[in-house]
């Protein structure tokens, strides 16, 4: 009998659960402010299901809702991606700059 | 390029992202992290134009889309004061939550391009998924719109309450539950559409009643949020590195909400239940009586500091408010110039979001050795000559642990009274958001500084 592939995701899914719990408790509480915009960058890995979206079907005849749509998260992952690593790098910047002070 | 091949990419960039936050246990490995994080998402995105081997026309299109995203990500980035950091990222999380639902929604409308099946017969499965990442992709966008208008100030911060609040939300709740069943059912794309709209009110619903002091909880449980809408997408899209990173973001915003909670000894539910500040105003206000306070100015302040071996600086939102936070560096570079030993003590849910006053002091260029967490610190208090309060106040009440009637004891604070001396800079007597009176002002050895922070502190340089 064959495993249906979702059980492979869910099992991804589940073990990555487990794998973020203890990551991020060993996250140092005065970087939790960085954690939340790194977080908040890679989610936007969602950009991968926008472009296909955004792809989907020849362009030839014309845009389809579903190509708009998919445009559109582009944009606004693309928003978070480069935000959210930049502005991680200029916190994380800052951490760096005592350490030279001292 | 072959799905197996791309599927391995894929798996590698997760890889990334878990390195990326592995690097944060330290400041020392974190932008290496950061880097990572960045090389997964490049991955990511180089796969995915790679794996759609008939880049139609199409392509100008979305690189264009990406550019524009791109610079105004890269421009807010630059140019956000660190002290808007809690609007920020709930702003991010709103685009999140949106983008979410953009996906799925084009998913439901051509699910050929996803190899979802036809519309009208989509598998059973990905309806499941789409609709799970839809609703709470809907609810992450509109929770964080408005979390992002009270932290903004454009909204009120106070909580906003109903008659029969719970139960609406709670039918609301069981309403998307019974719409995506019926969706699943009939396939109608009605059913879809509906479901979305109830999203899009929950999320608002469920975020008006919360105060704003409660954000720093709000704020982790819709960085959770986004979480689990990313995964949920990343099911419908047979996407691993989307599957990982969901469940990572979704279980470092669970954490971080829980740590949240702690801080303030409360459950989730009592904090997401909303409407603390406002029933607890009611309760204190009658038995407010005028007790004797002793206020000073800066000199006074100045004296007191200079006459002590060890100061120990406990931040909170109105630092933030003030914009005090380099101010305050120079008032302690003066310090450490008399050969005053200087700390600063941080509480857990001091300012609007985890961590916020750790940025703030990395801003104003304190080493982070000189930073220390309650636990850390709590017991330096009974050693230190002057505590130097700024800005913070339901944290360093003491009722917390000796009134069993007041609404925050249990909750952990930091020692401040056991100080032998107590500076308060503070613009009123007005109680803190917990609408508690603080037993600390009127304390003999405090002496309070009716000023905004910033000024205070710059005018007690001035006087050192």
């Amino acid at each position: 009998m064959e495993i249906d592939p979702f059980i492979f995701r869910l099992s991804i899914f589940i073990l990555s659960i487990f794998i973020g719990y203890y990551v991020v408790w060993s996250v140092t509480p005065s970087l939790h402010t960085p954690l939340m915009s790194v977080t908040n960058a890679i989610s936007s890995v969602i950009i991968v299901g926008a472009i296909i979206a955004g792809l989907a079907g020849n362009f030839d005849n014309s845009f389809t809702i579903s190509n708009i749509l998919g445009l559109l998260a582009i944009s606004l992952a693309a928003v978070n991606i480069f935000g959210g690593f930049l502005v991680t790098q200029r916190m994380l910047q800052m951490y760096k700059k005592k350490k030279k002070d001292k | 390029m072959s799905a197996n091949l791309s599927a391995i990419f894929y798996l590698i960039s997760g890889v990334l992202f878990i390195l990326a936050l592995r690097g944060l246990s330290s400041p020392e490995t974190s932008r290496q992290g950061n880097f990572f994080g960045i090389l997964g998402m490049t991955i990511a995105i180089t796969v995915t134009f790679l794996s759609i081997g008939n880049l139609s026309s199409g392509l100008i299109y979305v690189l264009i889309f990406l550019l524009i995203g791109g610079l105004i990500g890269s421009f807010i980035a630059y140019k956000i004061p660190m002290t808007a950091m809690p609007e920020l990222v709930a702003g991010f999380h709103s685009l999140v939550g949106l983008s979410a639902v953009l996906v799925a929604v084009s998913a439901f409308l051509n699910p050929e391009a996803f190899n979802l099946g036809s519309p009208g017969s989509i598998k059973l499965a990905s309806l499941i998924e789409m609709s799970i990442g839809a609703a709470v992709g809907a609810i992450t966008f509109s929770g964080s719109i408005i979390a992002f208008l009270k932290l903004q100030g454009i909204m009120s911060g106070s909580p906003i309450t109903f008659r029969g609040q719970h139960l609406f939300n709670a039918l609301l709740l069981i309403s998307i539950v019974v719409l995506t069943y019926l969706l699943c059912s009939t396939q109608s794309s009605d059913f879809f559409w509906m479901m979305l709209v109830v999203s899009f009110l929950i999320g608002f619903l469920l975020i008006i009643p919360i105060g704003g002091a409660d954000m720093p909880v709000v704020i982790s449980m819709l960085n959770s949020y986004s979480g689990w809408a990313a995964a949920g997408i990343g099911f419908t899209l047979e996407n691993s590195a989307l599957i990982i990173t969901g469940a990572l973001v979704g279980s470092s915003g669970a954490i971080l909400s829980y740590i949240m909670c702690k801080g303030m000894n409360r459950s989730f539910f009592n904090v997401i239940l909303g409407g603390f500040g406002a029933s607890e105003q009611s309760s204190s206000s009658g038995d407010k009586e005028h007790r004797p306070v002793k206020s000073g100015n800066a000199e006074d302040a100045a004296f007191l500091m200079k006459n002590a071996s060890s100061v120990i600086i406990v931040p909170g939102y109105g630092m933030a408010v003030a914009q005090a936070q380099h101010a305050l560096r120079e008032m302690v570079d003066t310090l450490k110039k008399n050969d005053i030993k200087v700390t600063y003590a941080i509480h857990p849910v001091a300012g609007r979001m985890p961590g916020h006053m750790n940025v703030l002091l990395a801003e104003a260029n304190v080493p982070y050795d000189e930073v220390f967490e309650l636990e850390e610190i709590n017991n330096d208090f009974a050693n230190a000559d002057v505590a130097f309060v700024i800005g913070a106040n339901d944290v360093t009440n003491p009722a917390a642990k000796n009134d069993p009637q007041s609404p925050i004891y249990g909750m952990p604070v930091l020692d401040v009274e056991k100080c032998k001396s107590v500076l308060f800079v503070k613009r009123s007597l007005s109680a803190g958001y917990a609408g508690i009176d603080n037993d600390l002002f009127y304390k003999e050895n405090t002496l309070m500084l009716f000023a905004d922070a910033k000024k205070m502190t710059e005018e007690i340089t001035k006087n050192l």
